[in-house]
């Protein structure tokens, strides 16, 4: 099966709702598709990775600017 | 081979859940953590707003717990549901307008669906006899247990030995002599498990777990209510409680100034929601104004922003005037002086 690659929309939504909608977003892909998650909570920045360590995803890349923060994850073997 | 059990812990983030949940890992069941997001949670929002919580580490302290413990940590959006809850609780408020009784049994209850749907055995939370006068009296535990449908898969290892013995126990999943008998508020018996446990660091909240225990968030929130005549809350009216300074000079409407930029930035994003107001002729902060407004009301709402704007002791300044479709105009008024910004005013 080929890896997808999505994006969220989480702006606007405070910690932990874009945890959640990741959370919710990871659940219908499969280990190996990418999610882009594209925030305006600086708290992203701490809570995303943190999740994906204790559920076993990958943070690929994160960048922010313009008030804007923007996390790439890799969804691992669920 | 005996089965490994699975259990489910509430977590916090405080350090009562923490040590519940270790307690049980240590005897070989796998956990695994459950949080349920109401919407008033302390966790998250603020210092994401205000600039100078920014300082603070902003972690979401649920999250770490769990990675401490090294177990997963689902969280559950339950904003909607929770809403009965906090509206019309059963077993009544807390000091404030936190409905503690009636969540515990909500979230005991959820947790509850959820190790049916998961095939988990049994649920732990980190509750301890005597520690909060609402919902943690000995006489409040069979409550949370029956009301919530749990019933005996409830373990409370924190005080599981002055409490009947429960399923896990019975059963042999957990031996009941490693679990405790701790009572009463003092936290010294927590601080000295976490010691033993090599855990030295945790959050451990004054009030409570959420905003609701808050007399200020509190008040806010039953000026809102009496404002609007019911109870009922959309997410964004609760978030908005937590941002600014809220004044309410007349019953029809109130003003939400924000007190810092990192406050201004997030009422931006509410300006298609609300009249909006801000000064223009100097330096001053945004503000909403939320109700029905005559355009004498209009004019009052200026000086009151005035107040907050750097040119709060000229005779005249400049309010701009932004309506939520973005159409602007501006009008002059003169600001309020500080007396007359009544203190009753603030909600
Ligand atoms: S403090 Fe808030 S979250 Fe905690 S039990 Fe009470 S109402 Fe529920």
């Amino acid at each position: 099966m080929q890896a997808i690659r999505e994006t969220l929309n989480a702006r606007r939504l405070l910690c932990p709702l874009p945890v959640i909608r990741t959370q919710d977003k990871v659940k219908q892909l499969n280990p190996g598709d990418q999610l882009e998650i594209i925030c305006t909570d600086p708290g992203v920045m701490h809570d995303i990775p943190a999740w994906c360590r204790i559920n076993g995803h990958q943070v690929l890349d994160t960048s922010s600017g313009n008030h804007e923060y923007i996390i790439i994850i890799e969804v691992g073997a669920k | 081979m005996s089965k490994q059990r699975k259990a489910v812990a509430l977590i916090s983030g405080g350090l009562d859940s923490m040590l519940a949940a270790k307690i049980v890992m240590e005897q070989g069941v796998h956990v695994e953590g459950i949080n349920f997001f109401t919407g008033f949670c302390v966790e998250g929002h603020t210092h994401a707003i205000r600039e100078k919580d920014n300082a603070k580490p902003n972690r979401n302290n649920a999250l770490w717990v769990a990675e401490q413990l090294g177990i997963k940590l689902h969280i559950v959006d339950v904003i909607e549901e929770y809403k009965k809850v906090l509206i019309n609780p059963k077993h009544g408020y807390g000091t404030h307008m936190n409905p503690c009784l009636d969540c515990k049994i909500f979230m005991v209850n959820k947790a509850k669906q959820w190790i049916e749907e998961n095939d988990f055995d049994f649920i732990i939370t980190g509750e301890v006899i005597g520690q909060r006068p609402m919902s943690q009296t000995k006489s409040k535990m069979p409550i949370v247990a029956k009301q919530s449908g749990a019933d005996d898969l409830l373990l409370r290892p924190m005080c599981a030995k002055n409490l009947p013995a429960t399923k896990p126990e019975l059963e042999g999943w957990v031996d009941r002599e490693k679990l405790h008998d701790i009572t009463g508020r003092s936290r010294k018996p927590q601080i000295e498990m976490a010691k033993q446990f090599g855990i030295d660091d945790y959050s451990q909240p004054a009030g409570g777990c959420c905003f609701l225990t808050d007399k200020y968030y509190s008040a806010k929130l039953v000026d809102l209510w009496k404002a609007q005549g019911d109870k009922d809350y959309e997410l964004d009216d609760i978030m908005l409680l937590k941002v600014g300074r809220h004044i309410r000079p007349k019953p029809n409407f109130k003003l939400i100034v924000a007190r810092e930029e990192g406050e201004g930035r997030f009422l931006q994003g509410y300006k298609k929601d609300f009249i909006s107001m801000h000064c223009s002729s100097h330096p001053g902060p945004l503000s909403l104004i939320d109700g029905e407004l005559s355009a004498e009301d209009l004019f009052f709402a200026a000086r009151v922003v005035a107040r907050y704007a750097q040119g709060r002791d000229e005779d005249q300044v400049d309010i701009t005037i932004t309506q939520k479709d973005g159409s602007e105009r501006t009008i002059q008024v003169k600001p309020f002086s500080k007396a007359e910004v009544l203190n009753e005013w603030h909600v």
